[in-house]
């Protein structure tokens, strides 16, 4: 430890006041490490707690004091969901419209986002400017008239209609666009020179580059799709048609009292994203730091 | 190199002069395709025609409808008669969005709360030999990427006034804890905690990157001029983490005033604090679909969008005064 201080020091010119100040910052991360577990504790407790519950009697949950550990396991709680809600139905609603919205705002986003960073054509600012207004406005602006749309072409109660207007994206094609900037002209003119079409040097040049953007992007458009409640509560009224995200918030509406399986069917319904957040977590949190900070 | 420079300098479309290389003259066909003004031909149409197609129809065109809806009366078998300002006239006069505009500044500074809580997380996680920061780093990530209406599940038997657990723990210090999710103003506080713990880990990760990019130099000459460490968060930490404070604070709080999610599914229908309790985006909801007034409903929304906007403007011209940009 004393050589990594020495040699981080280094580059100091008085090399010997940094050293104590350092050893003396290591010395006290003791207390920092019981702060921020005991704050890690708060943040995962209310997890924890609706694992337990959700393998617990209904009786246990409404016993006071509390019942900490249900003792016998009740998997049938599990077992329940499928039978009490469409589980089946609403998951694969959410996979759907997660599935089309990401897959349509990789594709449209990361195109109009070239086209907007790297091309030149009439009205090209005055279309950008067209996007962009849409950044900073809420989407109660636009929900009624969505509504109307998805309604008019008989798409309430369909996955086409929940994902329809997400598949479109200012706020991806801005962060591709972004992206896109940064590119030097040097790689795009060469292959140019070779005799590429602007769709060539998109897909076998730019693309391969954007990876970190895409997944980015990716990551954010997954996490919203997955867990939207507004819209997907609009634009469907019958469970077996609505995503997780509103199908949980309508079943507990309707039963107030059965405790454990709402908390199975909750864990259920989140279970896919934290699992691939925490096998992804360095991916997921910097992509949303990267674009966030853009 | 130098030729590649030239040619990505000559970008107007005129053909690069090929100083010292012929053989670059033997290709200038792709390079002429850009027109005399340098414009692309056909390819931009391509590539921008349907993400315009789809923010026209779903966006752009939808916000002027809504605008005009605001000043339209619905029929209950559908068409709008136009009725001038009557539901700005009603909204104004309407108790409903004066408890609701209150509501969601309440939770959004209550949500705000969280950001000097993140500082100090960050400020812990960033500690030179610091270890198990991932770790740290995934547990209070958690709740901004899991699913609000299920995480909102719990917090409903956390929060129940009859058996749930944070009552009972308040119960061990001798306070009797009220109904939290049913019981107005307490409701509010709930949903709001709930917003503030979802919340953090946003916070926490924009601000541990502010941190990673303060020059370590900077410490390093702070204490060899005597400052204590107290001193150098002061006066190096804050005021080169301003930028980062400034931008989770815009984002917490146009996140902050589009509360529903939780909001909905913390407290659930039929709850009897709902009317004191909604929000701004569940007056809206509330009215659109579920009364059906869509006409009043558009009102609210752009009433909505001038409220986050003045609020945001607002910010951008605070900014000067309290973020300091290296």
């Amino acid at each position: 430890m004393p050589d990594t201080a020495l040699t981080v020091a280094a580059p100091a010119a008085a090399a010997t006041a940094p050293v104590p100040r350092r050893g003396s910052r290591h010395g006290s991360n003791a207390w920092a490490h019981v702060l921020l577990a005991a704050g890690g504790v708060v943040m995962v407790f209310p997890f924890v707690w609706q694992l337990l519950t959700s393998l617990s009697t209904n009786a246990q949950v409404m016993s006071v004091p509390p019942v900490f550990w249900p003792g016998e396991l009740q998997w049938g709680n599990y077992a329940e969901v499928f039978s009490k809600l469409p589980f089946l139905q609403e998951f694969w609603v959410s996979v759907s419209i997660t599935v089309a919205r990401t897959v349509g705002q990789l594709v449209l986003c990361s195109m109009a986002g070239y086209a907007f960073a790297r091309m030149r054509f009439p009205l090209r600012g005055v279309l950008l400017a067209l996007v962009l207004s849409i950044l900073m406005v809420p989407s109660q602006v636009y929900l009624i008239p969505q509504y109307q749309i998805v309604s008019g072409l008989g798409w309430l109660n369909t996955v086409a209609g929940i994902a329809a207007p997400g598949i479109f994206s200012a706020f991806g094609t801005f962060l591709m666009m972004q992206f896109f900037k940064g590119v030097p002209d040097s790689l795009e003119e060469a292959a140019r020179l070779d005799g590429a079409n602007p769709f060539q040097v998109f897909a076998r040049i730019m693309l391969p580059l954007a990876g970190p953007s895409l997944g980015a992007l990716t990551i954010i458009t997954v996490l919203w799709s997955w867990n939207d409640l507004l819209w997907p509560l609009v634009v469907s009224t019958r469970a077996e048609s609505m995503p997780l995200a509103a199908g949980i918030a309508t079943f507990a509406g309707r039963t107030t009292t059965d405790y454990t399986v709402m908390m199975a069917a909750s864990v259920l319904a989140m279970a896919p994203i934290l699992l691939l957040f925490v096998v992804m977590q360095r991916r997921v949190i910097d992509g949303l730091a990267h674009s966030g900070l853009k | 190199m130098t030729s590649v420079d030239d040619i990505s300098r000559a970008r107007g479309g005129v053909a690069p002069p090929a100083r010292g290389s012929t053989a670059r003259r033997a290709s200038p066909g792709p390079v002429v395709r850009r027109s005399r003004r340098g414009y692309d031909g056909w390819w931009p149409v391509l590539f921008v025609l349907p993400t315009m197609f789809g923010v026209v129809l779903f966006y752009l065109w939808p916000i002027v409808q809504t605008g005009y809806f605001s000043f339209t009366e619905w029929g209950a078998f559908g068409g709008q008669t136009w009725v001038g300002t009557e539901n700005y006239a009603r909204l104004a006069s309407d108790p409903d969005l004066g408890t609701a505009v209150v509501n969601t500044l309440v939770y959004t500074a209550i949500v705000l709360l969280g950001i000097p809580i993140a500082m100090f997380v960050a400020s812990l996680l960033s500690r030179p030999g610091m270890r198990f920061t991932a770790f740290y780093r995934v547990l209070y990530f958690m709740p901004y990427v899991a699913m609000p209406t299920a995480v909102a599940m719990v917090w409903r038997l956390i929060f129940n006034g009859d058996f749930g657990v944070l009552n009972w723990a308040l119960g061990l210090v001798g306070i009797d804890g009220p109904a939290w999710t049913s019981t107005p103003g307490f409701a509010l506080v709930a949903v709001s905690i709930v917003g503030l713990w979802t919340s953090l880990g946003f916070a926490i990760i924009i601000l541990s990157a502010g941190l990673k990019t303060i020059p370590p130099e900077l410490y390093e000459a702070a204490s060899l001029d005597g400052a204590t460490p107290w001193r150098q968060f002061r006066s190096v930490t804050v005021p080169l983490l301003t930028p980062s404070v400034f931008f989770v604070t815009v984002i917490t709080v146009i996140n902050g005033f589009q509360l529903f999610d939780l909001l909905y599914a913390l407290m659930g229908q039929g709850n009897p604090a709902i009317q004191e309790t909604q929000s701004l985006v569940y007056l809206f909801y509330n009215e659109a679909f579920l009364r059906n007034d869509k006409g009043f409903a558009a009102a609210i929304a752009m009433v909505i969008l001038l409220i986050v906007g003045a609020v945001t403007l607002l910010q951008f011209r605070m900014q000067r005064r309290w973020v300091t940009y290296a």
